[in-house]
């Protein structure tokens, strides 16, 4: 189970990794969506993966009677699924009224901060 | 009524005794800023008031700050667990000098910000949030300097990343959006590598409490996956660091968004990456710090002469600030590369002075464009005839990042010269001094062009110049430009003349780096 999940995340990180790099800020943001959700993945993988046990104590018991599904890597991913979601939400605003201002979703014609003309320090001393 | 359960000892479970006053003194920073950022949301319509709310918070949390460090310097390394759960179950904040110097850095570089800011910051800006948004970035720094679990770092580092990109938007202008598309995305695609990382790592170890993985990291069998990690995490690290060749969005984007903001991005953002790297690679993966410390040294080596080259190329003084950030950068990864103790105090203390001097760098980049209103440095001149307090000020600072004694740099720099010396590693020592008389060239150059000069570009040299320079308009520089320049260059000169101090604190927080047992006996002692 645990190596289908990791191929399954090396697919994804793959995939995601392939649409970084790309120069159309719309890719760069699907890239960022499925790398989000790739690591969290990851993290629930590398938690190990236990079917149809969760992690409840018996009424009357200090300890759960068998072994039980790791409910550390859950709440990790719960606060990562959290903030790679708002984080997207901005990056999304963000891409658009870049789009709006800059008229291109093209990172190479995004010169705006870098100019490309090149001025000379001035040369003395 | 379901049957009574027994009593049970709860002292096994839980930490039953209260925690002592002086260890809150561990979450103050977290309360104040968070409660204070919450209070300046409040008050959003209010723009006159925001100010103050946020200066009172900071100055608090300074006095907290001072007094942590206080406590840790007597006491040691000191732990506070959330929940009352015993590490490594619960969240354990745990300050060691590194973290608490650090902390206590920010906070002071903060507040000159937020006193800085109360005049080049209009009221339209404020009402989108740039005292809340500076609040929770301190909250965030401050966040990962103490927090002693490593997902809570990664928490805190989007604290700190969000809010950075408010306020790297501030002013909503084309220039700032293009930076913030670069800035942001390399920003988060570091952080995730930085996630992706601790996953592994919580499957290898099975624990996320830094103290716990120091010690499980070097019980472990087999150091295939511990060398790998390493590598992942310094990536990860060294692309929020801005270290070569992973650091083009910090010249794409520093030079964006209001001075003030940048001055706070400068002294702090960067360092964090440092500090992070200080605590993972040397503190909880010595292993992978020895097997990576050649490629350390390079890419260290890379990015100050990188750095330093930029700086001397740059003809916008905003973009040859953030260059000369990158070469701190460089300085401050040496001392990881060579990992002895005069080396990791020396890059201690180089972080404490960045924090300072970045700051105050910015700061002064402000103020030169309140009295010239350019950033060119064709465009620029005759800044000492119009204030020669400014260009004294400015020489202390420009001299002070270069590693010029007697300013607090010239002393981080001689730890890791003394480090690398000790360690046998002659070509770190040599790209240092290189490096260092780069710097030197570029900030002298600006000072030349911008104070001396009588005029722009095409000033005659020499006593005819200065009637041109004296004719401009003599403009008014408030308290508020005057009190943070003035603090902040004050305690760079202070820590350059009486290193002893400092000094002492960087040399304790490398000993608790590179010996984890106190920070372990610290995190464990007082509850098992």
């Amino acid at each position: 189970m645990e190596t289908l999940f990791s191929m399954l995340v090396g697919i994804l990180f793959a995939g995601s990794i392939y649409l970084l790099l790309s120069r159309k800020l719309v890719r760069i943001l699907l890239g960022i969506a499925i790398l989000g959700n790739a690591v969290n993945l990851l993290i629930f993988t590398a938690g190990r993966l236990t079917r149809d046990v969760p992690p409840i104590i018996p009424v009357n018991n200090y300890l759960p009677l068998e072994a039980t599904a790791n409910p550390l890597p859950q709440a990790l991913v719960l606060t990562a699924i959290v903030i790679s979601f708002s984080f997207l939400a901005f990056f999304l605003v963000l891409g658009y009224r870049a789009y709006q201002e800059l008229g291109t979703d093209d990172l190479l014609e995004m010169r705006v901060a870098e100019p490309k003309e090149h001025y000379e320090p001035p040369l003395g001393y | 009524m379901a049957a009574t359960k027994p009593a049970i000892d709860m002292t096994a479970a839980m930490v039953t005794e209260a925690v002592p006053l002086a260890d809150w003194l561990l979450v103050a920073p977290i309360l104040l800023t968070m409660t204070g950022g919450a209070l300046a949301i409040i008050f959003r319509k209010k723009p006159a008031t925001q100010p103050w709310i946020a200066i009172a918070v900071i100055s608090l949390v300074v006095f907290s700050n001072i007094a942590l460090l206080n406590h840790v310097l007597t006491n040691g390394v000191v732990t506070m667990v959330m929940g009352s759960w015993p590490p490594p179950f619960g969240i354990a904040f745990t300050a060691d000098p590194l973290g608490a110097l650090l902390a206590l850095m920010a906070s002071i570089a903060t507040l000159c910000v937020a006193v800085f800011a109360m005049d080049s910051i209009a009221t339209n800006e404020r009402r989108y949030g740039f005292y809340p948004f500076l609040l929770m970035l301190l909250c965030g720094v401050t966040g990962a300097f103490l927090t002693g679990d490593i997902f809570n770092l990664y928490v805190w580092f989007e604290v700190l990343l969000i809010s950075s990109f408010g306020m790297q938007i501030l002013g909503n202008e084309k220039v700032q959006i293009d930076g913030a598309v670069k800035y942001a995305v390399l920003n988060l695609i570091a952080t995730t590598l930085f996630l992706a990382a601790t996953g592994l790592l919580y499957g290898l170890v099975g624990t996320l409490n830094m103290a716990d993985i120091a010690i499980k990291v070097q019980a472990l069998d087999g150091s295939g996956p511990v060398l790998g990690l390493a590598a992942l995490y310094f990536l990860a690290f060294a692309m929020k660091a801005a270290a070569f060749p992973v650091n083009f969005w910090l010249p794409a984007s520093y030079h964006t968004p209001r001075l003030v903001v940048a001055a706070i991005f400068a002294g702090l953002l960067s360092k964090v990456g440092v500090y992070a790297l200080l605590r993972v690679m040397v503190l909880l993966m010595p292993e992978g710090r020895d097997w990576l410390s050649s490629l350390i040294g390079l890419v260290a080596i890379a990015t100050m002469l990188t750095g330093s080259l930029g700086a001397l190329a740059q003809t916008d003084i905003r973009r040859l600030m953030g260059y000369l950030v990158i070469a701190g950068i460089g300085a401050m990864l040496a001392g990881i590369a060579v990992g002895n103790e005069a080396a990791i105090s020396g890059a201690i203390f180089y972080a404490m002075h960045s924090v300072l001097i970045m700051t105050a760098l910015y700061l002064l980049v402000a103020f030169m464009f309140q009295i010239s209103s350019t950033f060119s440095l064709r465009e620029i001149g005759g800044l000492y005839v119009r204030s020669p307090m400014g260009a004294a000020i400015g020489l202390v600072l420009l001299l002070g990042v270069a590693g010029l004694p007697p300013f607090s740099g010239f002393w981080a720099k001689l730890l890791l010269v003394a480090g690398a010396l000790e360690a046998g590693r002659g070509w770190v020592v040599a790209g240092l001094l290189v490096s260092g008389l780069l710097s030197t060239l570029a900030v002298g150059r600006l000072w030349i062009f911008a104070f001396w000069r009588g005029g722009n570009e095409h000033t005659v040299d020499g006593i005819q110049a200065l009637p041109i320079a004296g004719s401009a308009e003599p403009k008014e520089i408030s308290l508020t430009i005057w009190l943070p320049l003035v603090a902040l260059t004050g305690l760079i000169v202070l820590i350059g003349v009486f290193p002893e101090g400092m000094m002492s604190v960087s040399d304790y927080g490398a000993k608790t780096l590179l010996d984890p047992s106190t920070y372990i006996a610290s995190v464990f002692g007082g509850t098992q």
